[in-house]
């Protein structure tokens, strides 16, 4: 295999309970060529990032509707550091206002996308900024 | 670099484990050198192959009974430790297919398998089957030699259907655990040819549904019937098809893969007392009949070690596995030394019907130096 596979943990952390948009994504990046590893709904930050240690992802992917993102998001990228993940490309997306994406953004949260977003446009920022 | 990974892995970090199976399953350039600084380390775990249908409840089984593994004591897994009380650590690899069109996958088992999470004891990992099925046994393999190595002592492998990569990837197994499920078992010929072959144990799972005591039934007058050929194709056809392959490309004269190879009692005229798969029924999402399945898991594998063949199995595997690489590597070797007008020449004189391939892949051989059996020269012009 000349070309590597991107894998991608795709994850619904906190509690609101349907996953329509991360099923989505799922979908759009393995038929980007990507290989999902998707975890389903309510997943704790410790449970994120422990998927991501296992699964040995080059990315991962957030989607949060409930408005807990500022209290979970940096739980999450605290551990991926813990866990020796630091150059893993971290994406979110989901109902996350603008005035919080500076603060995102400085925790290594690269990529933000907010409803609507193309999927397409997805894919390309994980091609073109995944390890 | 590769030190540091293997030392990882021997230390059981979660990291360097993750980050070895990648390297074996990407095939990198490291991937040889490491897997064979974690050869010595290999051999302790014991490795259950789960497979069966989608859908048919694969995940929620391996979530359940790995619940029910880490509660049980690791004595009974393995009864020569000295640390009778720690519940055993669990390596699970969740194998789904990779869409034919994209080249992607979503490996969505760990889904089922979230009571895990939390879990040190537990290391999960999902793998896409990436479309070449010869090479998925092969990374299943590589991947759970990683996790023998870091000292896991039980390896769950999850694989869906029974095509020839699960009854290749159920050779690497100690124990195959096929899950079938309500409604299949109705038509005896809905059972898939083959799995009769790979099947230690069964498990009909959704027992909660209509139809679960029909599908026993099914399965074990399949079991009935094949009795005799089952016992012959499970414990010596496997063997047999390696030492025959093994046998067609050494020296029939020089020593006797059969005799090394041969399966305890096999050319013995009595009978083996054999291994009789059992059937279980499981409602996996309730936990129910999770008990008795770890029960004969662990029950086939004290069969496997009392009656020897844990040893046997272990010699067919190095066997395949010596087999697969000579094959691959000989080629390379072969190809890397013919020089590319040569070759043309040939495939015209094969197209024009002046040779034939054969005679023509003896005569290249021969000029490269590799000679043939004995007795079986080239055929002279
Ligand atoms: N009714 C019933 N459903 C089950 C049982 N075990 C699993 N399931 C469900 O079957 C579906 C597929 O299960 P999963 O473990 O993902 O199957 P796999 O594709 O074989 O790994 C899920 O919705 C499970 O909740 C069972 O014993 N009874
Ligand atoms: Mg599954």
């Amino acid at each position: 295999m000349t070309e590597r596979t991107i894998r991608v943990l795709v994850a619904k952390p906190g509690l609101d309970g349907h996953d329509r948009g991360a099923k989505v994504i799922a979908r759009a990046l393995r038929d980007a060529g990507m290989e999902v590893v998707y975890t389903g709904i309510r997943q704790t930050p410790e449970m994120i990032a422990e998927a991501a240690l296992q699964e040995d992802v080059d990315v991962v992917g957030m989607s949060i509707l409930s408005g807990a993102h500022m209290a979970l998001f940096p739980k999450i990228m605290e551990l991926l550091g813990e866990y020796g993940m630091d150059d893993v490309l971290v994406v979110a997306g989901g109902i996350i206002p603008d005035e919080d994406v500076p603060t995102l953004n400085a925790l290594g949260i690269q990529g933000i996308f907010g409803p609507g977003t193309p999927t397409d446009r997805i894919v390309e920022f994980i091609r073109e900024h995944a390890r | 670099m590769i030190e540091d990974l293997v030392e990882g892995v021997l230390a059981g970090r979660r990291r360097a484990i993750a980050r070895t199976i990648s390297l074996v399953e990407n095939d990198g350039p490291e991937a040889q050198g490491t897997l064979a600084a974690l050869h010595p380390h290999t051999g302790r775990a014991h490795i259950v192959g789960v497979t069966g249908p989608p859908g048919s409840g694969k995940s929620t089984l391996v979530n359940a009974l790995a619940l029910h593994f880490r509660k049980a004591k690791t004595s009974l897994l393995l009864p020569e430790s000295d640390v009778a009380d720690t519940p055993p650590r669990i390596g699970i690899i969740a194998v789904d297919p990779t869409s034919p069109f994209s080249g992607g996958a979503i490996l969505g088992d760990r889904i089922r398998m979230r009571d895990l999470a939390g879990d040190r004891g537990i290391f999960i990992r999902s793998m896409a089957s990436r479309g070449n099925l010869g090479g998925l046994a092969w990374a299943t393999a590589d991947a759970v030699k990683v996790l023998d190595a870091a000292g896991f002592d039980l390896v769950i492998v999850e694989t869906v259907g029974a095509g020839q990569a699960e009854v290749d990837i159920a050779r690497t197994a100690h124990t195959t655990v096929v899950v079938e499920v309500p409604g299949l078992g109705d038509d005896v010929q809905a059972i898939k040819a083959g799995i009769l072959e790979i099947a230690d144990v069964f498990a009909v799972n959704k027992a909660d549904l209509e139809g679960a005591d029909h599908a026993v039934m099914a399965l074990r007058m399949m079991l009935d019937l094949d009795k005799d050929g089952a016992q012959r194709t499970m414990h010596h056809g496997r063997l047999m098809e390696v030492v025959a392959r093994t046998g067609r490309g050494a020296d029939a004269t020089s020593g006797s893969p059969e005799r090394s190879l041969a399966p305890p009692g096999a050319g013995q005229a009595s009978a083996v007392t054999g291994w009789h798969p059992p059937i279980h029924k499981t409602v996996a999402t309730r936990r129910e009949g999770i008990v008795e399945l770890a029960d004969a898991i662990l029950a086939h594998r004290e069969y496997l070690q009392q009656s020897g063949r844990l040893v046997w199995r272990e010699r067919e595997r190095a066997a395949a596995e010596l087999e697969t690489i000579i094959q691959h590597e000989s080629l390379r070797r072969v190809l890397a030394r013919i020089d590319g007008a040569q070759l043309r020449e040939l495939v015209e004189r094969v197209v024009q019907r002046e040779v034939d391939p054969y005679t023509a892949s003896q005569q290249l051989l021969t000029s490269l130096g590799l000679q043939g059996r004995k007795g079986q020269t080239p055929a002279p012009e």
